[in-house]
């Protein structure tokens, strides 16, 4: 038996039993190894197209006219002016579309997340919602009618802050009879979505404990910052079907949410993905396509719109801001015995993502400490602010702050070094997390084990790459002092029994293959890590595999590219689909053979190398065994397609360190070093996952000090462009190291879990932990701006005096 | 109006309007390779070589480009030989969504042409004015300074 056999046997086995195969990637050709990206190089040139390189004669170019009012009826829109302005071809607004209530939330089907909004309100809810559109001839045609389009607004009383609008008499902001929900919708009180959850016996822990504590977080809104925004372009082909080309990570929730909103027949669409500049979750949201479609269907035009910057820092989506409270029972050994988390979070004006995002804020956090006993309370408030939505992370980062945050906090009132005390509860292999059932997608959830954990390694190497030893010893005499924090954290890969992706697979006569995914590559490298899936499934070089991503006329169903299930999902469908082909390779082989009088029975047979091999004699090439399949013998076409979906949803595990220096007489914060230690099973594509890590790292920690929304008091963004709202820059980012820790997942391809969500989770505490342990001043509120930190110094250094006298 | 200019060693003559600015005419003549990210100067995404040094195109109006040396991602590199900054940012990986490269690569040709051998500081701080959300600039500093390296040697 070759060892390709063998491999190419427990691989299918694999998948097949499930069984643990730790410290086989050693044997894979393809996978793991840092393979040029099969992207890289057009990109580099600048021969990527993106959506908007496309340009198609006689496009219409669509502008917004946005609200200017947080809360107000619309009582009359007159376009007349408007209409004057030479080029203007249409006017939408929600006088003349039709009003059917959707979400934009892109999830899979029933989405749960509330029927909230309509192309056009008629009551607008935050500084940026929309009131109309203009199609025209140029760009700026559409901008000057949008301002001379005259709205009569009838102004009502705005609610900015969560807390007030679940109060009695809070103006109520979806006061429209069609606003639906999941049945604890609560629209009267502002409330998109609630839960309430328990596990366990909480009050006798928290009776029996040593140690209760409280304590009460908040962290902010944040900007995606994709840097290419929302943009989509539309046109009528010559079967009279209607395009869109959209900056998508969904295009195929997009296809069936249009045809509802459209009321045209699905079949009708045809969803291209081109290439995307980033996504982040920004683009899990049906944002602005509908609009292009309409003026497309009604002008039989191609129609384009794209956001500017500040439309998208306003008027897309955003990170729900989020107040915690966690309250934790301990042993004053340290043995953590119950946690309960409260969350009131800001969903703004509509309802997207409303449950789901709160939920994972439960469901990464809570189960990563064993406990006996939890609760999870939660409402999910509306505010005439901007709307929150899905944002890499997906409730995450907002978590771990409060959880890691309340971690130091309790080590410090045991006495107890933080690390240690991590260590102490963490969970590992054969832990249930405890909370997965009740935690589901809208639904009740299937339960997961750990398997594949290698958290502890993580915590291990962390430690020695920070130098955690030198904490206690670090220099805080003068005004800048230094200080080392740390973070556990976990994720998930895909939505277990929800997301699901498929593959095609076919041969071509240079025995190259054509695979087709669903999955929508937004940057993340999924491409790339799928066509070594397939290589590697194939035995062939990864030049061999030619990949065709997302198009739903073109490549079969996948739900998108988010949470964090590409390469465990999607993956898996590739894996699926190639050893389908390499089944129908060998017993297209053994018919040659036999047709050549040299019998040989499948069993025997095994592919290497773009070969079709027998034990003796020569073997046959994948380019011949097509040739002789297309034109000559037994004709037909190798090909095979896969899907796959997953009751299991392994998390990821890391533990992020950092060291920073804090300026006490300006209040700024550097971070010096930054190390995360991440086990995301075997790493496909080891450099891409690094580059996943230092990303999300980078974005949450413009998170831990500078990102958040400034408004005035009428509700408006007053940071609304690159230059005023702050992230982290080349010169901002610390010296980063990312250790890629091995373990192996079985429900995964190749032992693989996802990699591109964790990153975000740990800035946020990390740095946190780290400038405590630096002034040793607690924050409790993101950002930690220069002047949070000079004020809280001032008054702590006040404190200090006054306890000396 | 009319303006000529010299885009990519070539001289062109391309109609456009008194207020448009340098990165829609770019891209409305097929250089799509530069590219919009804020259109206020704030992110680096449209950055072209003007008389050899970075620009940034979005503020930059076409108007006032006549008369001089634009150079854009499309004249940098190729599929047959693509550009040493180029073949660093494929090596390293430093190529997530892309969007942010043709800046950053021009960025980086701006940079090395004048300092030819530039510290990671001097690096970081010639890219600090472009955005890069999906790499957190780890791989694209180290990209330029490899290429640096790489074409040291060559000359
Ligand atoms: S688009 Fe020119 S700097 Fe951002
Ligand atoms: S690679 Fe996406 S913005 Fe830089």
């Amino acid at each position: 038996m070759s060892r390709d056999e063998r491999n190419q046997e427990r691989r299918e086995e694999s998948w097949d039993t499930g069984e643990d195969r730790v410290g086989e990637q050693d044997d894979y050709r393809v996978v793991g190894k840092n393979e040029r990206r099969v992207d890289a190089l057009k990109l580099a040139l600048g021969r990527g197209t993106y959506t908007d390189d496309l340009a198609l004669e006689g496009t219409l170019h669509l502008k917004l006219l946005w609200s200017p009012h947080a809360h107000a009826h619309i009582v009359s829109i007159d376009t007349s002016a408007a209409e004057r302005v030479p080029g203007v071809v249409l006017i939408l607004h929600h006088g003349n579309v039709p009003r059917i209530p959707y979400t934009t939330a892109g999830q899979g089907h029933p989405e749960p997340s509330p029927y909230d909004q309509f192309v056009f309100p008629r009551k607008v809810r935050f500084v940026g919602d929309r009131v109309a559109c203009v199609a025209a001839e140029t760009e700026r045609a559409a901008a000057r009618a949008v301002q001379l389009i005259d709205v009569e607004y009838e102004l009502l009383e705005p609610v900015f802050d969560p807390r007030r609008a679940i109060e009695p008499g809070a103006p109520v902001i979806h006061d429209e009879p069609e606003a639906a929900g999941l049945p604890d919708y609560d629209k009267k009180r502002n409330i998109a979505a609630q839960m309430n959850v328990t596990h366990g016996d909480i009050d006798a822990e928290l009776d029996r404990a040593d140690l209760v504590l409280e304590r009460s977080y908040e962290v902010p809104y944040q900007h995606h910052a994709c840097l290419e925004p929302h943009v989509a372009l539309t046109w009528l082909d010559e079967d009279h079907r209607l395009v869109v080309r959209v900056a998508t990570q969904v295009p195929f929730h997009s296809r069936r949410i249009l045809a509802r909103i459209l009321r045209i027949p699905l079949r009708r669409i045809r969803v291209v993905k081109p290439r995307i500049g980033g996504g982040f979750g920004a683009k899990q949201e049906i944002l602005l396509e509908d609009l292009p479609a309409l003026v497309t269907l009604r002008t039989g035009r191609p129609a384009r719109l794209m956001l500017s910057r500040s439309e998208e820092i306003v008027s897309s989506r955003t990170r729900h801001p989020q107040l915690l409270r966690w309250k934790s029972a301990v042993t004053k050994e340290g043995r953590i015995l119950a946690q309960e988390l409260d969350v009131l979070a800001n969903t703004g004006a509509y309802g997207a993502h409303a449950l789901t995002v709160q939920t994972c804020t439960a469901g990464k956090t809570l189960p990563l400490y064993r406990a006996n006993a939890y609760r999870f309370l939660m409402k999910t408030v509306y505010t005439n602010l901007p709307v929150a939505g899905a944002f890499r992370g997906y409730g995450g980062p907002q978590g771990f702050v409060a959880l890691e945050c309340h971690m130091d906090e309790l080590a410090e009132k045991l006495g107890i070094d933080p690390l240690e005390f991590r260590r102490m509860n963490v969970i590992g292999p054969g832990h249930d997390n405890a909370l997965a059932q009740a935690l589901g997608e809208g639904k009740e959830g299937p339960p997961q084990k750990i398997r594949s954990c290698e958290v502890l390694e993580c915590i291990e190497r962390g430690q020695e790459a920070i130098g955690w030893d030198r904490r206690a010893s670090l220099d805080r005499s003068g005004v800048v002092k230094r200080g080392i924090g740390m973070s556990c954290l976990m994720h998930g890969s895909g939505i277990p029994g929800v997301d699901m992706g498929s593959a095609r697979v076919k041969l071509n006569e240079d025995g190259s293959f054509n695979l087709h995914v669903g999955a929508t590559d937004i940057g993340t490298g999924s491409d790339t890590i799928l066509s070594q899936i397939a290589a590697e499934t194939l035995c062939v070089a990864l030049d061999k595999v030619v990949i065709y991503s997302s198009d739903t006329d073109h490549t079969p169903f996948d739900t998108g590219a988010y949470a964090s299930s590409t390469t465990f999902i999607s993956g898996m469908a590739v894996k699926k689909s190639c050893l389908g082909v390499v089944r129908q390779l060998i017993e297209a082989a053994a018919e040659m053979w036999r047709s050549r009088g040299e019998p040989v029975s499948t069993d025997e047979l095994w592919v290497e190398q773009g070969n079709v091999r027998r034990p003796e004699g020569s073997p046959l090439s994948f380019s011949d065994i097509c040739l002789s399949t297309f034109y000559t013998h037994d004709q037909h076409q190798i090909m095979d397609h896969g899907s796959h979906m997953s009751f299991e949803c392994p998390p990821p595990f890391s533990a992020d360190f950092a060291e920073v220096e804090v300026d006490t007489e300006t209040g700024a914060v550097r971070v010096l070093k930054y190390v995360a230690a991440v086990d995301c099973g075997v790493a496909i594509h080891p450099a891409s996952a690094e580059g996943q890590t230092e990303g999300g790292a980078g974005m949450s920690m413009g998170y831990a000090l500078s990102e958040h929304f400034v408004f005035d008091d009428t509700g408006r963004v007053l940071n609304d462009t690159f230059r005023d709202y702050k992230q982290f820059t080349a010169l901002d980012m610390p010296h980063f190291e990312t250790i890629l820790i091995r373990s192996f997942e079985p429900a995964g391809p190749f032992g693989a879990k996802s990699v591109s969500e964790i990153p975000t989770d740990g800035p946020g505490p990390t740095i946190a932990n780290a400038v405590a342990n630096a002034i040793g001043i607690r924050f409790r509120e993101l950002p930690l701006t220069p002047e949070k930190i000079r004020r809280a110094w001032i008054d702590h250094r006040t404190n200090v005096e006054e306890l000396v006298k | 109006m009319k303006i000529e200019l010299r885009v990519n060693d070539r001289d062109v003559s391309w109609d456009c309007e008194p207020h448009e600015f340098l990165t829609e005419v770019l891209r409305r003549n097929g250089l799509t390779g530069t590219k919009r990210g804020c259109e206020s100067g704030d992110c680096g995404a449209c950055a072209v070589m003007l008389d050899g040094r970075e620009a940034p195109s979005c503020i930059v109006l076409a108007a006032q480009a006549a008369g001089h040396e634009i150079t854009t991602i499309e004249s940098i590199g190729s599929f047959e030989a693509p550009h040493a900054i180029q073949e660093a940012f494929v090596d390293r990986t430093a190529i997530q969504c892309g969007y942010c490269t043709p800046g950053m690569v021009i960025a980086a040709k701006a940079l090395i042409d004048r300092n030819p051998a530039p510290s990671e500081r001097e690096v970081r701080r010639h890219l600090a004015g472009h955005v890069c959300r999906c790499t957190g600039h780890v791989k694209p500093v180290a990209a330029v300074l490899e290429a640096a390296r790489g074409m040291e040697g060559e000359s």
